[in-house]
């Protein structure tokens, strides 16, 4: 479980977000959007403790993580898979291994992730691309990559930013199909997105609530959407 | 011992731990001859010191041991004076067997400087004595004083005069040596610190993204060790063979058995040199570890 409260994050000038609070349940399916620039990205951030708030606490599994050190931090990823806005990758390892790059930094690289991580290449449609090098692949093909990679060590938590960013109306019904049967696993899931058409789809599937951040708070969204 | 164990389980255990970091082709190259030259130069420095140790060690006890007496005299006292010198070294504490040496003997001594065919027995040459300690305190200086009432024409010659000076000149020539091995040792350890750290920061990103999957620091550290260490290894291992090669090589001369054509190992010996290259994989091992280490705590 993650819980904010009451923070508040600022990179330096003003506040750019402040009083937020919130309980990530498990299991729950999560909706944020907001404006360019409105803070997303850092929200999510603070969330896997890549950033750490400048008020109040951001709680996982009951630890603060101001408290925490780097090699706590580090653990705890293994239970949040992330998909970042902006993916990176090693271009010198081949995409099946970037992918699987979770379980070999954590010591789980045994023989049973091999199906797995074919299973995981034909959901995000990346079968004929994983002998290729990050580098050659296109915007869209990254993004699925990342997200096979935030979901490979089977995390508890899978925070997704703009995961169908790049990706055309086919392909992200197919990656928000993958991210609805994980939360029926039981998996929180919290995708930060603008493509309010994709947010209107999951709602057929899957009971999620929308947050929104406007004027540095977070809101939950009305029913028009 | 710890530190072995550790450097094995690497070398032999996951040989996927250094994948994460980009292959780097000439920063390995460097490391790889510089280990190589520390390696070459260290073998020498420890045939040195070995060498000179082995030196000292024989000028010592041989040297130590023994004294000359030398009798200078008129033809028709010579036999007298040394009667009375071999009284008073009999008699002497500290002193195990007094001889004087034959005309053979003398002979023998000196045809290096006359050849053998010339008739020494009609030449004034002092009679020498060969006196050999039993290795408690002689008293020399009161040697001196007795024999120099009893035979006036007896000088002793106990080797101080030139031995100190060579066992000193021995001894610091193997402490330089030593030095030599803790410089080079230094500069390997710098010299990996500084790969290291370039190679850390040019692998920025390739840390960040690790952090991001979930690895800890002492994993991503471990990379780059592994990395370290196996080029620290078998560049001195080359490095060591080599040196080992040309000691082996220099040509040998025991029959003068002079200091240069000593310089070497002998049978068990050559142990030494080969452990060389163990030394500069724990000096790499322990140097990347703490430059890893550190460099990891400010990327926060
Ligand atoms: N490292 C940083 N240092 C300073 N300011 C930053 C930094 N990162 C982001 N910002 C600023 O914080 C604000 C929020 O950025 P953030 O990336 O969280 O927005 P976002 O909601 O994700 O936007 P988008 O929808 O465009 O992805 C922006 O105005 C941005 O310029
Ligand atoms: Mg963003």
């Amino acid at each position: 479980m993650i819980e904010l409260d009451k923070i508040a994050y600022s990179y330096g000038g003003g506040e750019l977000l402040s009083d937020i609070s919130l309980t990530l349940q498990p299991g729950s399916f999560h909706f944020l959007t907001g404006p360019s620039g409105a803070g997303k990205t850092t929200f999510l951030k603070l969330i896997y403790g890549e950033l750490l708030a400048t008020a109040g606490q951001v709680r996982i599994s009951g630890m603060d993580t101001r408290a925490m050190t780097r090699d706590q931090i580090a653990r705890v990823r293994r239970h949040i898979g992330v998909v970042p806005q902006q993916t990176q990758f090693l271009d010198h390892l081949r995409v099946a291994d970037n992918i699987a790059l979770p379980l070999m930094v954590s010591g789980r690289d045994g023989g049973g992730a091999q199906t797995d991580l074919d299973q995981l290449l034909g959901w995000v449609g990346l079968t004929s691309q994983k002998e290729q090098f990050p580098p050659q692949l296109s915007g869209g093909e990254r993004q699925r990559a990342a997200l096979a990679r935030a979901v490979i060590m089977s995390p508890d938590v899978i925070l997704a930013d703009e995961p169908t960013g790049n990706i055309d109306w086919e392909m992200s019904q197919r990656i928000l199909k993958l991210l609805v049967e994980l939360n029926k696993m039981g998996k929180t899931v919290m995708i930060a997105t603008h493509d309010l058409a994709l947010i209107r789809a999951a709602k057929s599937q899957v009971q999620a609530r929308v947050l929104r951040i406007t004027g540095r708070r977070l809101q939950l969204a009305g029913a028009d959407l | 011992m710890k530190a072995l164990r550790d450097i094995l389980a690497f070398l032999v255990g996951d040989p996927q731990a250094d994948r994460v970091v980009p292959p780097t082709g000439f920063t390995a190259q460097l490391t790889l001859f510089s280990a190589a030259a520390m390696a070459f130069l260290a073998s020498f420095a420890l045939a040195l010191s070995t060498s000179t140790g082995r030196l000292a060690d024989r000028w010592s006890s041989e040297l130590a041991q023994s004294l000359t007496v030398r009798i200078s005299a008129p033809e028709d006292q010579l036999a007298i004076q040394t009667q009375a010198a071999m009284g008073v070294l009999q008699t002497t504490p500290g002193i195990q067997s007094a001889r004087a040496l034959s005309i053979e003997e003398q002979a023998a001594l000196l045809a290096p400087w006359f050849g053998s065919s010339v008739p020494i027995e009609n030449l004034p040459i002092p009679q020498l004595i060969d006196v050999i300690e039993d290795g408690s305190a002689l008293n020399v200086a009161s040697l001196r004083l007795r024999l120099q009432a009893e035979a006036p024409g007896a000088i002793v010659d106990d080797h101080a005069r030139w031995r100190q000076p060579l066992i000193r000149a021995a001894g610091r020539l193997r402490g330089l040596s030593w030095l030599s091995l803790l410089l080079i040792t230094g500069t390997m350890a710098a010299m990996i610190t500084l790969a290291a750290n370039a190679a850390l920061s040019a692998n920025r990103q390739v840390i960040e993204v690790l952090r991001q999957v979930g690895a800890v620091d002492s994993y991503i550290a471990q990379a780059f060790v592994r990395r370290f260490t196996l080029r620290a290894l078998s560049g001195a291992a080359i490095g060591a063979i080599c040196g080992m090669i040309a000691i082996a090589l220099l040509p040998s001369t025991n029959a003068v058995g002079g200091f240069l054509t000593d310089l070497g190992f002998r049978g068990a010996g050559w142990l030494v040199p080969a452990s060389i290259p163990f030394l500069a994989a724990v000096v790499a091992f322990v140097a990347t570890r703490l430059a890893a280490l550190r460099t990891l705590r400010t990327m926060a």
